[in-house]
């Protein structure tokens, strides 16, 4: 048979389903006389069903037609028979498409899933009834559970469904023989699709309705989006590209990790080396921290090493300032006016501790700010110190002997070369790792024996955290 | 005064006053406002991302294998998130919540909860978040005491009039941003509930959110049913850039690792990236054989892979730069629902509404020299 069109059967009110129109224009080229795929009629048991087609034929198709492989062509090919656009003929249970000789049908779009009338237990009803009336005990196991309950749910329309199934049925027979059988096959497979057997993937599951509103408009925003600046493609792109490059050989998917990936060789030896507080890190480690100033401080280890060259240059408060207004920002709303007070002491007010150097205007704005504190109210100063940081702190940080030292010393493990056994003895040495719970307690104690040895500030205590062994600096008040 | 020179504030107040004939003209000039920005955005549009990709060495053959596979929840996997110790992960089914040591296949803690959809992990990894058709999001502190009710101690942090459909915690365990079926998405307060900051601007169910990478900024994109993808501004509110290109739902959005892109998957079947800085859509990955919707989205640790779960249960593995598909993965016996890659990149874990996790590693074998784009698989 020909398909000639295919009309949208009101596909935007079913989005999760925005798939089936692309399904169907697969399907029209599927069945196109010269460059679909071949059908011939084929003798089942005593009948001849026309128009019938092996899953090989169909999974030849789709590798020729997609330039793909025959075991996407397969996968494809078994999610038209799951959405009930082909269907078995042998197995009409299982809703896969066998690679060989297995036989299927083009489903009539009559039963295409994309109907505007939604499948309804009625219908379900008169079906399993017609069954029934043809030849008692034909229904399954699992057909005869549903076909009783609907029975005792739609008892008051009873009458109403033996009557349209007596109705379809005899109106069944007095089509012709090949045609009936066809047509049975055709309803059988819708309702397999739509009321899948117990313990079947179902395709037509599609989780939750989503509420669509396809009128609202938003012309307030588009207006603003006009005025906005932008980047010229080339200069934008062109970043995207060269962080990828960047990166590359960083990338556990793209270059081996050394020693090697956890995952691979069951050996930690690569968490272990990549430890937030270990005392010597991995040369790659230490690469990246010269990408860029942000991965320096996102990387606690990093941003320890930058706190010795800080305090070595008795420039600090910076760091320590820029740590005070990320903890302002993410921390409990609660604890926040007394944070912001206590910053306001520590680092800004006149004569403070640890006063930090910014331009007038800022610290006007900041100053104004604090009297009504909200969690952003530090943005304008941590915004001016993490730029100071960056564009000369962060260069002279590269060129110290700090830095210098750590990258001298930094360590670069040979790959591991397993042989199967050490696999295997990996394997079985597995152990789950130590829980978060108990480094936060770990953590927490460490602080607290510090801050009880008398007055200290928090740049030493983070670098005694991470520097254990190492001279201890006088301390500061 | 005609209706052009009325701001747009009260032109959309007029729309709702009087429907009928300035509803036509509003739509009109709705249609012009919008071409007018894509005029805008395609002026400083000089060069397409794979012309400037055909200077990188294309990608060769890839291997992929799964290393773990965590059976067992008995229900459909809706949704995973990693701990940053790069072994735990906290993953949600329809009627559970389950902690697992997957490097070592343990079970840690199972949670009975109803339809989870949207899971996290603290950044301290001392607690996870979770909800779902309860409309809420509940933070649940665990224990070390397997044994312990964590149901007792959750506290319920945020409240919505719809579906949690994803939540993240910030940089810390204090905050949560999360994204409902009601249209909003929003920061609370862990410790006391408070609502932080509220985000409007979703013409339907918001589906997916992801922060951005926490040196950029403090911004977050999300995208909805509604085709839309948003980035928003924490600190206001306001929604700073939208991008409405997808022909579908989108179902997942995930940050370009250095901050200034994201892509994100839809039921429309194909992936998309978008460059932030020039405001505008720069590639879509998609095939023709690829036809069913993607549902969740993670980039690799350089950003030059991007893994797409997808309806068809398969997984497709794209090359960002060239915008073609390295590999294709099969394995899963039903949707891919989520897809994560593990902090520090060495892999990825993949969950499926056919009850299974599966972590998996890749290796790249051989490499293609200059001036080829990448084989196409």
């Amino acid at each position: 048979m020909t398909i000639r069109n295919v009309r949208d059967h009101g596909q935007r009110f079913r989005p999760r389903m925005a798939c089936l129109k692309k399904v169907e224009s697969v399907m029209l080229e599927m069945q196109d006389p010269k460059t679909g795929v071949k059908s011939q009629p084929q003798r089942l048991v005593i009948t001849t069903i026309p128009h019938a087609i092996t899953g090989e034929d169909i999974v030849a198709w789709l590798t020729n037609c997609y330039s793909i492989e025959t075991e996407e062509a397969w996968a494809l090919g078994t999610m038209l028979v799951a959405f009930g656009y082909i269907y078995p003929l042998q197995d009409h249970k299982r809703l896969v498409i066998k690679p060989d000789a297995s036989l299927y049908r083009f489903q009539t779009p009559y039963f295409w899933p994309a109907q505007q009338w939604p499948v309804e237990d009625t219908d379900y009803a008169i079906y399993l009834a017609k069954r029934n009336i043809r030849k008692k005990g034909i229904l399954e196991m699992y057909e005869q559970v549903q076909y009783n309950s609907l029975h005792k749910w739609m008892n008051h329309k009873w009458d109403f469904i033996v009557m349209q199934a007596k109705e379809q049925y005899r109106a069944g027979k007095e089509r012709k023989k090949p045609d009936r059988v066809v047509f049975d096959c055709q309803e059988r497979a819708y309702w397999v699709v739509h009321r899948p057997p117990p313990g079947t993937v179902s395709a037509m599951d599609y989780g939750l309705e989503r509420m669509v509103d396809p009128n609202t408009e938003e012309m307030i925003f588009t207006q603003q989006s006009i005025m906005r600046p932008r980047v010229k493609s080339s200069v934008s792109i062109g970043a995207l590209v060269k962080y990828s490059v960047t990166y590359n050989k960083h990338d556990p998917f793209l270059a081996p990790c050394l020693p090697s990936n956890p995952w691979v060789t069951d050996d930690v030896t690569y968490w272990l080396l990549n430890m937030a507080n270990v005392e010597i890190p991995t040369k790659m480690r230490v690469e990246r921290w010269t990408f860029s100033f942000a991965e320096l401080l996102s990387d606690p280890r990093g941003r320890d090493d930058f706190r010795l060259f800080l305090k070595k240059e008795f420039s600090g408060e910076n760091l320590a300032f820029w740590e005070a207004c990320e903890d302002l920002k993410w921390g409990t709303a609660a604890t926040m006016n007394d944070k912001a007070q206590q910053v306001y002491k520590t680092f800004l007010t006149r004569g403070a501790p640890r006063w930090i150097n910014i331009d007038g205007k800022t610290m006007e704005v900041t100053v104004k700010g604090l009297k009504h504190p909200h969690r952003y109210v530090l943005d304008a100063a941590q915004t001016h110190i993490f730029m100071l940081m960056k564009k000369d702190s962060y260069g002279r940080y590269l060129k110290s002997p700090v830095f210098k030292d750590t990258q001298k010393r930094a360590i670069c493990p040979d790959q591991h070369m397993f042989s199967v056994s050490q696999l295997e003895a990996n394997a079985r040495k597995r152990r789950p790792s130590i829980s978060p719970i108990i480094v936060r307690q770990l953590e927490q104690e460490e602080r607290a024996r510090m801050a009880t040895s008398g007055p200290v500030d928090i740049t030493q205590v983070m670098s005694k955290l991470s520097n254990k062994g190492k001279e201890v600096p006088p301390s500061k008040k | 005064m005609s209706i052009q020179d009325v701001s747009p504030c009260v032109k959309c107040y007029i729309m709702e006053v009087q429907p009928n004939e300035t509803l036509t003209n509003l739509k009109a000039e709705s249609d012009t406002l919008k071409t007018k920005l894509e005029d805008e955005r395609a002026k400083l549009h000089d060069v397409e991302l794979h012309q400037v990709a055909e200077k990188v060495d294309g990608l060769g053959q890839f291997i992929m294998k799964t290393r773990r596979t965590l059976k067992g929840h008995g229900n459909k996997v809706l949704c995973m998130d990693w701990c940053k110790d790069k072994r735990r992960i906290v993953s949600s089914s329809q009627v559970s919540v389950w902690i697992i040591v997957t490097f070592s296949e343990e079970h840690a803690v199972t949670m009975p909860c109803t339809w989870v959809m949207a899971c996290a992990y603290a950044p301290s990894g001392c607690a996870v978040a979770c909800g779902g058709l309860d409309n809420k999001c509940s933070v649940y502190p665990l224990s070390l005491d397997k044994n312990e009710n964590l149901a007792a101690k959750k506290k319920s942090v945020a409240m919505h009039t719809n579906y949690l459909s994803a939540c993240s915690f910030t940089n810390s365990d204090m905050q949560i941003l999360t994204s409902s079926g009601d249209g909003t998405c929003a920061l609370w307060d862990v410790e006391s509930g408070q609502l932080l900051q509220s985000f409007h601007g979703h013409a339907a169910d918001v589906l997916c959110l992801d922060l951005a990478p926490s040196e950029t900024g403090n911004t977050f994109v999300s995208g909805g049913c509604d085709k839309k993808a948003n980035v928003w501004d924490m600190r206001s509110g306001q929604c700073i850039q939208s991008f409405e290109t997808h022909e579908s739902d989108i179902n997942s959005v995930r940050y370009y690792p250095s901050g200034d892109a994201f892509a994100s998957g839809s039921d429309d079947a194909t992936c998309r990236l978008y460059d932030l800085r020039a405001d505008r859509e720069v590639a879509i990955y998609s095939k023709e054989s690829i036809i069913f919707g993607a549902s969740s989205v993670d980039f690799s640790l350089s950003g030059r892979l991007l893994f797409g779960g997808y309806n068809d249960y398969t997984i497709n593995v794209w090359d960002v730069l060239k915008g073609t598909r390295v590999s294709i993965l099969f394995g899963h016996e039903n949707r891919v629902s989520t897809l994560r890659l593990s902090p520090d990149g060495t892999a990825f874990c993949s969950g499926s509404w056919d009850h299974t996790l599966r972590v998996r590693w890749a290796a790249l074998i051989g490499i293609h020299i200059f001036g080829t784009r990448g084989t196409v698989v």
